[in-house]
């Protein structure tokens, strides 16, 4: 058998910071006529108010909505007509706006991300339009379907007690058409200066001429200071705690378990044994729980790991956990899949072989490879490295970073692992009836 | 500040790779593309199986990793894993096809697992009765989701008893599988003859070549691959409501027809489907989204299958605006007709398509998937740069002749899945709806 000596992707990057504190991340890479611009801002779902549930995805809507010399839907239209694509997305700790163009668009992205980082031009009725539209996604990804939200927004409540931690970013309907002109405004300016954010180009470029249209475009953007990110933190459980709810759309009984894991930013040193376990657990059919679970004890119809809420280890910040998420055949016994999951948890406590962890690490490296075959997602992993860890480059390292993980701190991990700190979240199928 | 909005750079012209291409002597047409970037390969084959049982080829294509007569579905897992690789397989009516990716250092291994599995995958029972409950579980869930449910009825509805008109088996029908008849499928129909293998990415591609001619040059070529017939003509009628009690959106699909890639139209057709409402900027999304806040996602697209292609507009909107919603998608339809786009509207669809060529092959996985995609209707990959050349040539007038020819909403065939005590009322003043 083979295994793969772990490569490193081989790009160039450049960093450089404006005068009003946006950084910037030049990575050329001319394989391909187009170019991937990203900006990141520091903020996501755990930073909105409370009584405002939703509010940073609703506001990541509003900067579609129109700017100082850009009308509602032209951002849109201007991208498209370059032959390029765009679209944003918000996350627990991060916002992102990314666009994806033939390379002779790179002037244009620039101009309309600058532009809209002077402030989005919000109306009462585009606000209204897009609350309508945010509630249709609500819909078509939580409420419409089985499982829906199914762990990431039903799980942080059981685990956490404060409100940036615990509520649910996608928001309340209530919270949603609650939402005003002024508390989009009181947002940007909280969140959303230059020194919030990260610009992020990669693709075909000249290093020189990309530089220039960077600050020709942002350079002016004024400088305002960057909000001071309060700590989220909260106590670890010292008792399991234990929910379930009933899905009436659901046909199989699922359920989620969850530990709390060191901060992937301050800690991570600690953290990335369990970015390895995630894999070493729930990766492929040679996984220790896909193996056990699914096809010698069929308790478990499908079973997957990992660490973080939403499965990005390097753009989260703590306090955070390592999930594992089962559905079970219709009469399968959710307490049997926790025994399992704790029997395999204290055979990996007592050692891992180096042969599995040298695989685990190759599949690994490939995924993140992947993640940089297009130069999109390319700009948004070292826009987020460049957020979370203050160094771009840090997403070049990533594989090489796992791939120092030991062996015995991956049995460390897995030892932490016990019942009295798991947070556990059941679902009882309420379907077929 | 700068205010004025910049206009483009030159355009970059379109760069296609040139693939390497070779039918091996038992008949597998492999196309080889080197495309340096990130150090990984992709893999797809695609083996044909025109009338195929889909329950049977669903099985064939969950446990065809589950062991050989030498390796066991650990060995083979491991032996992916170890050059961080994966492959999975999945049949349509068409073809089964498996797809995957490793580090390009790893080839040779993941080629050798392909081979291996083709020649001789075992099905084990015991790993075959796993999948066998999976499926079935998993289709359970499926049941439950609206996508799934309307897609079943629309594709039941549009196709009746061509092999497209059932590609989702049920249950019951995954329950009557045996293992026998999963080595029967493989015995008579997983031959080389008319599948196609394509591995793209950071290759030599005399290397790969030598590794496929090892490790699928002794796959038996024998069995000519059966013909899919052509799709039958669309049979307007009633709108069909299929009832979903309690759901709280509707999901309106609406099909009408279309023309196959290779026909003269396929370029004018092309672009208007984006006008109407395949790209944000469409008619369909600054209407039904930015304007009503009717839905998160409109879209209208053309499917070019091998036994036919289809345009199938899907738009999923609040339970309470059903009726509302579907007489903006008629209006939108009709539109493409009575008011066709000028010049402008015309070139902003026709910059995007162009450009979205070169973002499609731009990446390792888009090349690999164009090119699987297109070879799976007989086309090369050059296909696209010959495409972007007629997109260039279009005509308003072109746009308005098929708009007319094959956009009128009196020649669709529609499905709306929603709860049907609350839509049936107001969706009957405003169309013909038979209810099942």
């Amino acid at each position: 058998m083979t295994v793969a000596t772990i490569p490193a992707p081989a790009f160039a990057i450049e960093t450089f910071r404006l005068d009003n504190g946006l950084r910037v991340v030049l990575a050329p890479d001319p394989g391909a006529p187009v170019v991937g611009v990203a900006v990141v801002y520091d903020v996501g779902m755990r930073s909105e108010p409370e009584g405002r549930t939703g509010f940073a995805h609703l506001f990541e809507h509003m900067m579609f909505q129109g700017s100082h010399n850009v009308g509602k839907a032209e951002h849109m239209r201007h991208v498209q007509s370059a032959g390029g694509t765009f679209n944003g997305s918000t996350h627990i700790d991060y916002t992102d706006y990314f666009n994806l163009l033939p390379a002779n668009g790179l002037e244009l992205a620039l101009f309309l991300e600058a532009d809209r980082m002077r402030g989005p031009a919000i109306t009462a009725e585009n606000l209204e339009n897009q609350v309508s539209v945010v509630k249709e996604e609500i819909r078509v990804n939580v409420l419409n379907r089985p499982y829906g939200g199914f762990p990431w927004l039903k799980l942080p409540p059981v685990m956490f007690d404060t409100f940036p931690n615990a509520h649910d970013g996608y928001g309340s309907f209530g919270d949603l058409e609650a939402a005003t002109v002024d508390d989009a405004q009181a947002f940007f300016d909280a969140f959303y200066p230059a020194s919030n954010a990260v610009l992020s180009v990669a693709g075909d470029i000249d290093v020189a001429s990309a530089r220039d249209l960077v600050e020709r475009y942002f350079g002016d953007v004024p400088h305002r200071p960057a909000p001071v990110h309060p700590s989220f933190a909260e106590p670890d459980l010292t008792a399991e705690r234990r929910e379930s709810y009933v899905d009436e759309r659901a046909t199989l009984p699922a359920v989620a378990a969850a530990w709390r894991v060191p901060d992937p930013v301050g800690e991570t040193e600690r953290f990335l044994p369990y970015v390895v376990l995630g894999e070493l657990l729930t990766d492929g059919d040679a996984s220790r729980l896909v193996e056990r679970l699914v096809h010698r004890d069929r308790s478990a119809t499908a079973v997957a790991a990992h660490a973080t809420f939403m499965a990005e280890p390097f753009a989260s910040r703590g306090p955070t956990a390592l999930l594992i998420q089962a559905f079970l055949p219709p009469t399968g016994e959710v307490d049997t899949v926790l025994d399992t999951v704790g029997e395999e948890l204290e055979r990996i406590a007592d050692g891992v072989d180096e042969a599995e962890l040298a695989r685990v690490k190759a599949r690994v490296a490939a995924q993140l490879l992947r993640g940089d075959d297009s130069v999109m997602g390319r700009s948004r992993r070292l826009a987020t490295a460049e957020i979370f860890h203050g160094d771009a480059g840090f997403a070049a390292r990533f594989a090489a970073m796992l791939g120092e993980v030991t062996a015995e701190s991956v049995s460390q991990a897995a030892r932490a692992m016990t019942p009295q700190r798991r947070s556990v979240l059941e679902v009882v199928p309420g379907g077929n009836q | 500040m700068t205010n004025a909005v910049p206009g483009l750079a030159p355009e970059v012209p379109l760069a296609l790779p040139t693939p390497v291409e070779r039918v091996l002597a038992n008949g597998l047409e492999v196309t080889l593309v080197r495309r340096p970037g990130v150090p990984l390969a992709e893999v797809r084959l695609s083996i044909p199986a025109a009338h195929t049982d889909l329950a049977v080829a669903d099985m064939l294509s969950a446990a065809l990793f589950s062991g050989t007569d030498s390796s066991s579905m650990s060995q083979i897992a491991q032996r992916l894993q170890g050059v961080g690789g994966s492959l999975g397989a999945g049949a349509d009516p068409d073809r089964i096809a498996v797809s995957g990716n490793c580090l390009a250092s790893g080839l040779t291994e993941l080629l050798g697992v392909l081979g291996e599995v083709v020649t001789a995958a075992d099905y084990p029972e015991g790993p075959l009765s796993v999948e066998q409950s999976r499926i079935i579980d998993t289709l359970s869930v499926a049941e439950q989701q609206p996508e799934f449910q309307v897609t079943r009825a629309l594709e039941s509805r549009l196709w009746g008893g061509h092999p497209y008109g059932h590609q989702q088996p049920s249950a019951d029908e995954v329950a009557a599988v045996d293992r026998e008849a999963v080595l029967e499928l493989h015995r008579s129909r997983l031959h080389p003859s008319g599948a196609g293998l394509v591995v793209v990415g950071d290759i030599d591609p005399d290397q790969a070549m030598a590794d496929i001619e090892k490790t699928l040059g002794g796959w038996n070529g024998a069995g000519p691959p059966r013909r899919m017939e052509p799709l039958p003509d669309l049979r307007p009628g009633p709108i069909l409501l299929t009832d979903r009690p309690g759901s709280v959106q509707s999901a309106i699909r609406i099909a009408y027809p279309a023309v196959e890639r290779t026909h003269p139209d396929n370029a004018a057709q092309h672009l208007a489907n984006l006008i109407y409402g395949g790209y944000f900027t469409s008619r369909l999304v600054m209407n039904l989204r930015e304007s009503k806040g009717y839905g998160y996602s409109p879209r209208s697209r053309v499917d070019h299958s091998p036994a036919g292609s289809v345009q199938l507009t899907s738009v999923d909107v609040a339970t309470e605006v059903t009726a509302p919603a579907l007489q903006e998608v008629i209006a939108e339809l009709r539109g493409m007709g009575g008011d066709p786009p000028d010049d402008d509207e015309l070139d902003l669809a026709r910059r995007y398509a162009l450009g979205s060529v070169k973002l499609a092959t731009a990446t390792q996985a888009g090349v690999a998937n164009y090119t699987s995609a297109l070879a799976a209707c007989g086309l090369p990959l050059s296909w696209l740069a010959e495409h972007s050349e007629r997109l260039r040539a279009v005509t308003p007038a072109d746009i308005k002749r098929v708009a007319v020819e094959r956009m009128s909403p009196d020649g669709t065939v529609a499905v709306i899945l929603a709860d049907g005590r609350s839509v049936t009322g107001s969706l009957s003043e405003v169309a013909e709806i038979e209810v099942r």
